[in-house]
C-alpha cells in the first residue's frame, strides 16, 4: 500500500500517523513532503507513529534520517512511535537506535519532548 | 521444484524494476518452500541489490539494463544482480554503522543484503559492472529426482 499519513496535534506535538510502505519512490517522497509541511507550519515537536508501516527499505530509512536532521536543523525534535518488528529490526541492524528516540506508548513518547 | 532450475530476467533501469525484481524472486522463493520471514528477507535483499544497480551501477540510465538470475542448486538458492556500470570496491563504501556516518541518508543497502542472506559477495560481472551474488540455504533438501 502506498504511504499515507494523517496529522493530529496533542498539546504542542504534531503526531503523524503513517500507514503503508516507506520505500524508494512514492513512499519516501510522501514522508519527505509531510515532514516539510509540519516544519513549515511551525511544528517543532514531531512524533511519527509507524504502527501501520509494515515495510521500509534503505531509502525509507534514509528518509527517516533526513527527516530527523531536517527537524533538528529547524531547532526541533523528531521521535518515533510503535515500530513494527520488521522496522524495529532494521533500525537495530543499522544502529539507528542511537539516533532515534523510539517509544511504544504514545503518552510516554509525548512526555519525552523537551518543554519549550 | 527440480534441481538446478534457473530463471533469468532482464530488467529495465527504472524504478518499477525494483518492485518487479522483488516480487519475482519472492514468488520463486515461495515455490521453493521458504517460510514467510525468509521470503521477506530474501525480497528485501533483492530489492536493495536492484536499488543499487538502478541508482549507482546504472546511474538511472534508461539505456542500461539490470540482469538478474535466480538459480536453484540442491542446497541453496543463488540470486545474482548485475549492472552495466563500472563496478566498485565494497571496501571503499563507508561503514554506515560508524558513528560519523549514522546521519547519512544513504549507504545501508549492502549492510541489509549481508544481514539478510546466508552468503553475499560482489564481483566484477561480464558487463564490467558490479555483480551481487547472494545465496540462501534452501529450507529442505531437494533430491536428485526433482521431488522434495
Amino acid at each position: 500500500m502506498a504511504l499515507q499519513g494523517t496529522c493530529r496535534e496533542v498539546l504542542d506535538v504534531a503526531i503523524v500517523d503513517f500507514s503503508g510502505k516507506i520505500t524508494l519512490g512514492e513512499g519516501s517522497a510522501t514522508l519527505r513532503k509531510m515532514i516539510r509541511e509540519r516544519v513549515d507550519a511551525g511544528n517543532r515537536k514531531i512524533l511519527l507513529n509507524l504502527g501501520d508501516v509494515d515495510y521500509i527499505d534503505s531509502s525509507g530509512i534514509g528518509e527517516l534520517v533526513a527527516s530527523f536532521t531536517t527537524v533538528r536543523s529547524a531547532g526541533g525534535e523528531l521521535k518515533l512511535l510503535n515500530l513494527t518488528k520488521r522496522v524495529h529490526d532494521l533500525l537495530q541492524i543499522t544502529r539507528l537506535f542511537t539516533i532515534f528516540d523510539v517509544q511504544s506508548d504514545e503518552s510516554v513518547a509525548l512526555s519525552r519532548f523537551r518543554p519549550v | 521444484m527440480s534441481t538446478n532450475q534457473r530463471l533469468e530476467v532482464t530488467l529495465e533501469t527504472q524504478l518499477e524494476s525494483v518492485d518487479l525484481a522483488e516480487n519475482i524472486v519472492m514468488r520463486a522463493s515461495e515455490a521453493a518452500g521458504f517460510p514467510e520471514d525468509e521470503l521477506y528477507r530474501i525480497g528485501m535483499a533483492v530489492r536493495e541489490s536492484v536499488i543499487n544497480a538502478y541508482n549507482y551501477g546504472n546511474s538511472q540510465d534508461k539505456r542500461k539494463k539490470i540482469r538478474m538470475t535466480v538459480e536453484f542448486e540442491p542446497e541453496k538458492m543463488i540470486v545474482r544482480v548485475l549492472d552495466e556500470g563500472k563496478g566498485f570496491i565494497p571496501e571503499d563504501v563507508p561503514d554506515c554503522c560508524a558513528e560519523e556516518n549514522l546521519l547519512r541518508t544513504s549507504g545501508r543497502g549492502l549492510l541489509i543484503m549481508r544481514a539478510f542472506m546466508d552468503e553475499f559477495r560482489i564481483q566484477k560481472g561480464f558487463t564490467g559492472g558490479a555483480e551481487v551474488v547472494m545465496a540462501k540455504k534452501l529450507p529442505h533438501s531437494i533430491s536428485g529426482n526433482g521431488k522434495h
